[in-house]
């Protein structure tokens, strides 16, 4: 296999600066070693590559924005945003374990918690010692969260805890959970240690997408929490969707990298694959394909990197982050699909990471907001009404 | 101590090379340069010595304002300090090293790590003319080492097998590949860097005995050619390999 050199057809690393390409560097030579080489037989046999957890706390992923009293490497977001693209590059499993813990599990945890819960969790999240989760759909609710049913209740002491939670990324794995649940109608952010009485994580199987990821529920059964676990400054609805809005900015990054990987693939075989005398990248409806998917990548890099440097300013809108997510996705699914057809048959197989990439991005293109909440949410900005409610 | 590693900033292996205009030098457009892989377990070495015995490590690299990209990612690695010796013309190995010997005389440093070679040119001589040029005790192609006080004992690889060494300090090693597994520049030794000068320096002009006359691209490789697709094609291709390729 070539040594995959990027995919830049208008030279946007020429728009990034120094040490934003040395983190680009530096996580493309990781995933290259440490990732690609084992990523396939994780995928077969549904296995979370567990040991890379520890590596990717070494090399500083985790909370990557947040402050350097925590372990972390306070770096801006278009870093954050080129780390998770050169890890999906990888597999988007890999990537969505330091989306959740990052976006979904550090982030709330730095904007809602106590002192206490900061000093306590942040540095053991940094370095990969500890896992985190964010439990918020429900098997009743997934684009409507709103509607929960998992609930507070105050009691001496602390708080207890019922409901359930489903499809948690890292949920079976993780030392904390970040859960919301109602307390009197208000929604609310818990942290739940893993080992506390009455919570149990089994996990989900069977999936044919992100199998090296691990999916769980989170049950929980008259759970005790002292008063501490509360995480103080959350408020309403509007903070786990707060949270969301940063997982959904790395994704609209990541996927970038499963279309790079796609197309790096699908260009390689084209030239080398020959067929009534030519390689079939010498006919035009090959060629045709090939270029829309280039055009594709080059428009997201273009897309995210604006993105990025809007939120470096904090001048960012969620419904720029909702477009972003919702474009990239699409495209990334639809021309990891046309890429899997320049490789006929070869392109189902798992030598070749097309079909894998593929099938992650259907879970990718769902979590996170659907394609269609995204759709309705930039809807609602542009006309003024709101489609849903 | 004092611990120094000289890094060369080289053409990515998997870069495609065109000659310059000038016929003499390698056109560096649209090609991609990266640490000299072999400088790569030299800068480990050099981390893991300072990890063990403490003191100050330094960078040094000869070349022109791009050499900078590659320092900094010594320092992203871990390395303390960076020295630029600016100079983008042509100086054959003995002149390299001249340049080298003086500025690791500068530092004051008593080990000494390089790559066993550069992939760009390939001449395999520069730590070995560094340490003659200092008077330092020169160990090449080494795959362990070991410091204990004064003492160095490396293990070299050689055809078909090892052989271990021993020398005093102070001491050039050149890195082989197994040396160790060099670590990646992580995103707080990125952030750490950035606060990092590298010093840059002239130093003293050049003085050639080889002179570079002209490059030239390996002819291009002929098609392969098919003679069958089974078992049958076999004495045919026991007899091409015979009388036409002559390597059997
Ligand atoms: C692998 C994986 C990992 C996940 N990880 C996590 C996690 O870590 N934490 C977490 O909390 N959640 C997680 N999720 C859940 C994910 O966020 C939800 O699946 C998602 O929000 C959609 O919810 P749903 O599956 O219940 O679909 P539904 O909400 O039931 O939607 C079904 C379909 O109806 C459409 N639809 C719904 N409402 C409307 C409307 N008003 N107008 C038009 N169309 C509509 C949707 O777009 C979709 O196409 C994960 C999911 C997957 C697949």
């Amino acid at each position: 296999m070539n040594k995959f050199t990027g995919v830049d057809y208008f030279n946007v690393e020429s728009l990034l600066a120094e040490d934003e390409i040395m983190v680009r560097n530096s996580v493309r030579e990781f995933v290259d070693d440490r990732i690609i080489p084992i990523i396939e037989k994780h995928y077969r046999e549904e296995k979370f590559p567990h040991h890379l957890v520890k590596e990717l706390g070494k090399l500083g992923l985790f909370g990557i924005t947040l402050p350097q009293k925590y372990g972390c490497a306070e770096m801006n977001n278009v870093s954050y945003g080129l780390v998770m693209q050169e890890l999906e590059r990888g597999d988007s499993g890999i990537r969505s374990f330091v989306s959740v813990q990052t976006s979904l599990v550090m982030y709330p945890i730095f904007t809602f918690g106590s002192e206490e819960q900061k000093d306590y969790w942040l540095p053991q999240l940094a370095s990969g010692e500890k896992i985190g989760c964010f439990g918020l759909t429900e098997p009743d609710f997934g684009s409507n969260p709103g509607g929960m049913i998992t609930h507070a209740e105050k009691v001496n002491g602390g708080y207890k805890i019922n409901g359930a939670k489903m499809w948690i990324t890292n949920g079976t794995i993780a030392d904390v959970a970040v859960v919301w649940g109602k307390l009197d109608g208000e929604v609310r952010g818990f942290l739940i240690e893993k080992g506390t009485k009455g919570f149990t994580a089994p996990e989900m199987k069977g999936k044919h997408s992100l199998k090296a990821s691990v999916t769980s529920e989170l049950i929980f059964q008259d759970v005790f929490i002292p008063e501490k676990n509360i995480l103080p400054g959350s408020k309403g609805l509007k903070s786990p969707l707060m949270c969301l809005n940063q997982a959904r900015y790395g994704i609209a990054w990541g996927v970038v990298g499963s279309m790079m990987a796609c197309y790096d693939s699908a260009l390689n075989y084209a030239k080398s694959r020959i067929q009534f005398s030519k390689p079939i990248a010498a006919y035009q409806m090959t060629q045709e394909k090939l270029v829309y998917i280039l055009t594709e990548i080059t428009k997201a890099q273009f897309i995210n990197l604006q993105l990025g440097r809007l939120k470096d300013k904090g001048e960012v809108k969620h419904t720029q982050v909702s477009m972003a997510k919702r474009n990239n996705c699409e495209k990334a699914l639809e021309t990891a699909r046309i890429a899997r057809e320049i490789l006929g048959a070869n392109g189902i197989l798992d030598e070749y990471p097309i079909m894998r990439h593929s099938q992650n991005l259907e879970s990718v293109k769902t979590y996170e907001g659907t394609h269609e909440m995204h759709t309705l949410i930039i809807g609602e900005d542009i006309t003024g009404y709101a489609a849903f409610d | 101590m004092k611990i120094a590693v000289c890094v060369s900033h080289v053409p990515d292996t998997a870069a495609k090379i065109n000659i310059g205009s000038d016929g003499i030098s390698i056109d560096p457009s649209g090609v991609t340069y990266v640490v000299n892989p072999y400088d790569e377990f030299a800068i480990e070495e050099a981390l893991k010595s300072k990890e063990k015995f403490g003191g100050e490590t330094v960078a040094i690299s000869l070349g022109g304002d791009a050499n900078k990209e590659t320092l900094r990612k010594a320092l992203a690695m871990g390395i303390d300090n960076a020295v630029l010796l600016k100079d983008s013309g042509y100086r054959d190995s003995l002149s390299v090293s001249k340049a080298l010997a003086e500025e690791i005389k500068a530092q004051g440093a008593e080990l000494v790590f390089f790559g066993k070679q550069s992939v760009d040119f390939d001449n395999s001589v520069v730590g070995q003319l560094t340490a003659e040029l200092l008077g330092y005790n020169c160990i090449s192609v080494a795959v362990s080492f070991v410091l204990d006080g004064n003492k160095i004992i490396c293990e070299r690889e050689i055809e078909g097998g090892k052989e271990v060494v021993e020398t005093n300090l102070p001491a050039v090693i050149t890195a082989q590949k197994g040396l160790n597994e060099p670590r990646y520049a992580s995103l707080k030794g990125i952030m750490a860097a950035k606060k990092k000068e590298i010093i840059e320096k002239i130093p003293a002009a050049a003085t050639n005995y080889v002179e570079v006359l002209t490059m030239k691209k390996p002819a291009s490789k002929q098609a392969g050619k098919i003679i069958g697709t089974d078992a049958s094609a076999v004495p045919e291709l026991i007899r091409l390999l015979r009388e036409e390729a002559k390597v059997i």
